[in-house]
């Protein structure tokens, strides 16, 4: 049998997923023991008791100064900014694109701005973005959202255009205005893939929430891992990427979930 | 390399990302012939880049046999993490950074050179209040945890106030300038080259700054005190190369000048810029200088505040049940803080060399 015929068992595919990340763990641990034997102060690289440790101060004690548990701090306002800006990029892309998508006169008008913008890295115009909207909570929405929507406009825009032109053709034989064919032909068919399009993007939404809180915050999983690196406690830092890294995964989880029992018609051909 | 020492590395690459892979040769002291110093921009450590530059490190790592690599380092903070980490020999911080970064984490630091205190280089600056006590209620922006935040907290215990009663909001160094000149940002802390950008500012009043303090902002050379044990010529070479700098960079000579113009110039300004920014610091050309200093009164009681803070504020570790835990050993072999846990040692002997013309 040739290799590449040969597939693992449901029980081997998950047991071969996991090691990657034994692997990960053991090798880590063992670094991190070898470091603190050596030096029993190390920070670098915490032992898993420090962590635990470390999480427990953050996340279920009170902090000595304001009173506040900083990690549910941390993470609420964090996923606030996230979730205003990933709506307004979303709502921006479905609104662009499929004007881009469906009229040619716009699109001849727009397009070429939109690629244009989309090309531009947020993060080397920062000084200009917190001239423009100021050290708030704005400016850092904003990245967000200048981050991550023009990508996600070009691609509702190159979404609407890869509909069957047989579909555009058939909905105006039946008499629809342009208005009805954007909201009974092309809108449903978008939707599902704008929700995709947001799942991919949160990986550079999550990049510009850091990097806005790194430049100025009082709050926020960001700002808490650029503070926290001034004296090196990974003890705090390695659990809140760990944290990061979970609360990215349950969102895309959910998004990938609520996909599927909102559009079943989008999943039926096998996506 | 080890096994061991080879799974320690990867281990780190793996769980923080900040060190190069298979480059790493710090945390292994043997008997060695290169090492290196990381260096970042600032008034007090711009002489490195003459040190290099000029081949003056060259010559005296030469006379000692040994290679030296003076490194630019963007990053402040990152700098002074991977000398922690073991990637550098000896690197150029505060002593509240010094004390809170290496010392903190059990990296045992050695105070080579005493370079220089701030005498005005970091300062207080607001749009709108005119006295400190004014600042009450308001916000401050700044790099918290840094040695502004230290100016911050001494400036309002000069008019009996306490950090809670403004609210600070933490920004970081490269966006400050340009923070500033938007309306959310009334008042700040930082330190030169932005101070004398924010002062220059036309609404702009300077509150406060670190000549108030004087002592207390003190910046260091640091190298690892093992390597230095095994590897004095290290020691020796860049004590020789640093004064030898100091003579050429406090001259009223045409190659002072010179120097200070290059100085200036690679540090985002020229040289009145550069000269206004050594006018705002105490610089210790001469070793005697730096020797009497950091053996006075005036030097001890200013780190114990400085040791007072970076407790208050965390920076000493979890393990830190109160100031002592890091024991600070002065050049006289006197102990401030826990004798079991001595990480940071003032060490003059070098600079008595230097000042005895013995390198």
């Amino acid at each position: 049998m040739r290799l590449i015929n040969r597939h693992p068992g449901r029980v081997a595919a998950t047991l071969l997923g996991l090691a990657p990340f034994l692997l990960i763990i053991v090798l880590y641990g063992m670094a991190s023991k070898e470091r603190l034997a050596e030096n029993p102060n190390d920070k670098l690289l915490p032992g898993l008791e420090q962590m635990v440790a470390g999480v427990d101060r953050m996340a279920f004690q009170e902090d000595r100064r304001s009173g506040d548990y900083l990690m549910w701090i941390d993470t609420a306002a964090s996923l606030e900014r996230l979730a205003i800006g990933m709506v307004i990029a979303a709502a921006l892309a479905l609104l662009v694109g499929i004007i881009n998508g469906t009229l040619p006169l716009a699109r001849a008008n727009l397009s070429p701005l939109v690629s244009a913008l989309s090309m531009i890295p947020p993060l080397a115009i920062l000084p200009i973005l917190f001239i423009v909207f100021g050290l708030g909570e704005l400016s850092k929405v904003m990245l967000i959202v200048i981050g991550t929507a023009p990508i996600m406009m070009r691609d509702v825009a190159q979404r609407v255009r890869e509909l069957p032109q047989e579909q555009f053709i058939k909905i105006q034989t039946l008499g629809a205005s342009s208005w009805q064919l954007v909201t009974r032909m092309v809108l449903p068919q978008v939707l599902p893939r704008l929700i995709d399009s947001v799942r991919l993007s949160l990986g550079p939404a999550w990049l510009f929430l850091i990097a806005a809180e790194a430049i100025s915050a009082t709050e926020g999983l960001g700002y808490r891992i650029f503070l926290l690196r001034r004296y090196m406690a990974m003890d705090v830092i390695l659990p809140y990427v760990i944290w990061i890294t979970l609360l990215a995964i349950v969102i895309d989880q959910c998004l990938r979930f609520g996909n599927r029992r909102l559009f079943p018609w989008y999943n039926a051909g096998g996506h | 390399m080890k096994l061991s020492n080879l799974i320690k590395h990867t281990g780190a690459v793996l769980g923080t990302c900040v060190l190069l892979a298979g480059a790493s040769t710090g945390a292994v002291a043997e008997e060695r012939k290169s090492f290196s110093l990381a260096w970042t921009i600032y008034v007090g450590w711009m002489p490195w880049q003459y040190a290099e530059d000029s081949g003056i490190m060259k010559k005296w790592a030469d006379k000692y046999d040994i290679d030296v690599d003076i490194v630019q380092v963007n990053d402040y903070i990152e700098s002074i993490n991977q000398y922690t980490a073991g990637q550098f020999d000896g690197v150029v911080a505060t002593s509240m950074d010094a004390l809170s970064i290496p010392a903190a984490s059990g990296v045992d630091s050695t105070a080579l050179i005493v370079g220089d205190y701030s005498n005005g280089n970091d300062g207080l600056v607001s749009k709108d209040a005119k006295t400190i006590k004014a600042l009450k209620g308001t916000t401050v922006h700044l790099v918290e945890l840094s040695v502004s935040h230290y100016l911050l907290v001494r400036a309002l215990d000069s008019v009996g106030l306490e950090e809670r009663d403004i609210s600070v909001v933490n920004i970081s160094d490269a966006d400050l300038v340009s923070a500033f000149q938007t309306d959310d940002v009334r008042s700040v802390a930082t330190w030169n080259p932005l101070l004398s950008e924010i002062v220059a500012f036309p609404e702009a009043t300077k509150l406060f700054d670190s000549s108030q303090i004087a002592g207390h902002i003190k910046d260091l050379a640091i190298v690892n005190t093992q390597t230095l044990e095994e590897n004095p010529e290290l020691g020796k070479a860049l004590v020789g190369a640093w004064y030898e700098t100091m003579a050429i960079i406090s001259a009223d000579d045409k190659a002072g000048q010179e120097a200070r113009a290059v100085l200036g110039q690679s540090s985002g300004t020229d040289r009145e810029g550069y000269e206004a920014q050594l006018a705002a610091t105490r610089m210790f050309y001469k070793p005697a200088a730096a020797v009497e200093f950091i053996n006075s009164d005036t030097a001890r009681e200013a780190l114990d505040s400085v040791r007072q803070f970076s407790f208050e504020k965390g920076l000493l570790g979890q393990g830190a049940m109160s100031p002592d835990f890091v024991g600070i050993e002065f050049p006289d072999g006197s102990v401030m803080g826990d004798k079991g846990n001595v990480n940071l040692r003032f060490n003059d002997s070098f600079m008595k060399m230097a000042a005895d013309d013995k390198l």
